[in-house]
């Protein structure tokens, strides 16, 4: 398992359990020129992505481990499907549960055509079912997928941006406000600014309070 | 002389290659796998075959000791390790064993203990046959590069400045 550099512009996940497909998917993606990292097993993936399942709780939203390794950022998971313990599509299912990962773009690669298999997986929201052996011709098509994330990613930290000069100048105006009233206005004015805030980072989870 | 032995083995190579390919021992897969292989990954085929040959001989040697053995067969192991098999060949191009393990597959599957014992030794033939042609080939290869002094990285290099 190598560890990832920032050098080029995506980086690669590849998930497979065979030496010979790791080693050639290697190469596929480097030709690319992507930044690549592989693993043999979902469960390795998991681990490099950062993610730690709260066990004790019932809620099966994985969160991330406090103690992550320096920030990995990974464009897209590219995994094989049949693997011992966890399959391909189990993995994928893990991803696209998870709030922090679902974004990532996921590629199933499998040496069977099966069409039950295929459109479950799609259904699930993998992008691509890649026939093995993979060719040169398949890799090139990840591009468009990894950049649509890039694009998400702009808009969102856009969206940040725009959202928190609304709470700014709306902090500016209740401050105004609070001097001539009460010290619990006060209170209420922050909190709702507050809420306005988790509000937009929680996307639009409806808490009922409206602020002017 | 040096260049006339180089496009020599250049030759040889394409002939075996050829042959090969006739026979269908190999299928264009490989040619995709010396596609990728470059100034940047200049041994990358025969480090790629050299991990299957490793891989396989593993493999069935396992698969040999679970056909031989006369109180039980598990069928499950014997298809693991085919499934392996033949994902590793369909990877490389080795299209001849590939298909002499979908075969020894179906047998396993029918239960029929003979075909099994039959397609095994056809498969051990396969892979022998496979191992001997490709560690020729590389051979060649070895030779043409030593007779064309290419010294890895590229010699077009070695002209540029160096920092």
């Amino acid at each position: 398992m190598g560890m990832a550099t920032t050098k080029s512009e995506f980086h690669v996940l590849a998930v497979d359990d065979s030496i010979i497909d790791r080693k050639l998917i290697e190469r596929l993606l480097k030709t690319a020129s992507y930044q690549v990292t592989t693993v043999d097993s979902g469960s390795k993936a998991l681990e490099f992505l950062g993610f730690c399942e709260d066990v004790e709780s019932n809620s099966n939203e994985p969160s991330t481990s406090p103690n992550n390794q320096q920030e990995v950022e990974v464009n897209l998971i590219i995994t094989d499907y049949c693997m011992p313990e966890m399959t391909g599509y189990d993995l994928l299912k893990k991803i696209k549960e998870s709030s922090s990962f679902r974004d990532i773009p996921v590629v199933i690669m499998s040496s069977e055509n099966v069409p039950s298999r295929i459109s479950r997986c799609l259904e699930e929201g993998a992008e691509e079912f890649f026939l093995k052996p993979v060719r040169l011709a398949d890799v090139n098509k990840l591009k468009p997928h990894m950049m649509k994330t890039k694009n998400r990613d702009c808009q969102k930290a856009e969206e940040e941006v725009s959202s928190n000069e609304k709470i700014a100048s709306l902090e500016i105006k209740s401050s105004e406000q609070t001097q001539a009233e009460d010290g619990n206005n006060n209170k209420r004015k922050a909190t709702e600014a507050e809420e306005e805030l988790s509000q937009d980072r929680t996307r639009r989870r409806y808490n009922g309070l409206t602020v002017i | 002389m040096l260049g006339l032995e180089s496009y020599r083995l250049v030759a040889d190579m394409n002939r075996l290659l050829a042959l090969l390919f006739h026979q269908g021992v190999l299928d264009e897969q490989f040619l995709q796998l010396q596609q990728l292989q470059d100034e940047s990954s200049p041994n990358f085929v025969s480090e790629v075959v050299n991990i299957y040959f490793n891989e396989s001989e593993k493999l069935l040697r396992n698969l040999r000791a679970l056909l031989m053995d006369r109180e039980q067969w598990e069928y499950t192991k014997v298809g693991v390790h085919l499934n392996q098999l033949i994902g590793s060949s369909s990877s490389i191009g080795a299209n001849r064993i590939r298909n002499v393990c979908v075969a020894l597959r179906a047998a396993s599957e029918q239960n029929n203990r003979l075909g099994c014992l039959r397609a095994l030794d056809v498969l051990e033939h396969e892979y022998c046959y496979l191992k001997n042609k490709l560690h020729e080939f590389f051979h060649i290869e070895q030779q043409r590069v030593l007779a064309a002094g290419i010294r890895y990285p590229n010699p077009m290099q070695q002209h540029q400045h160096h920092p």
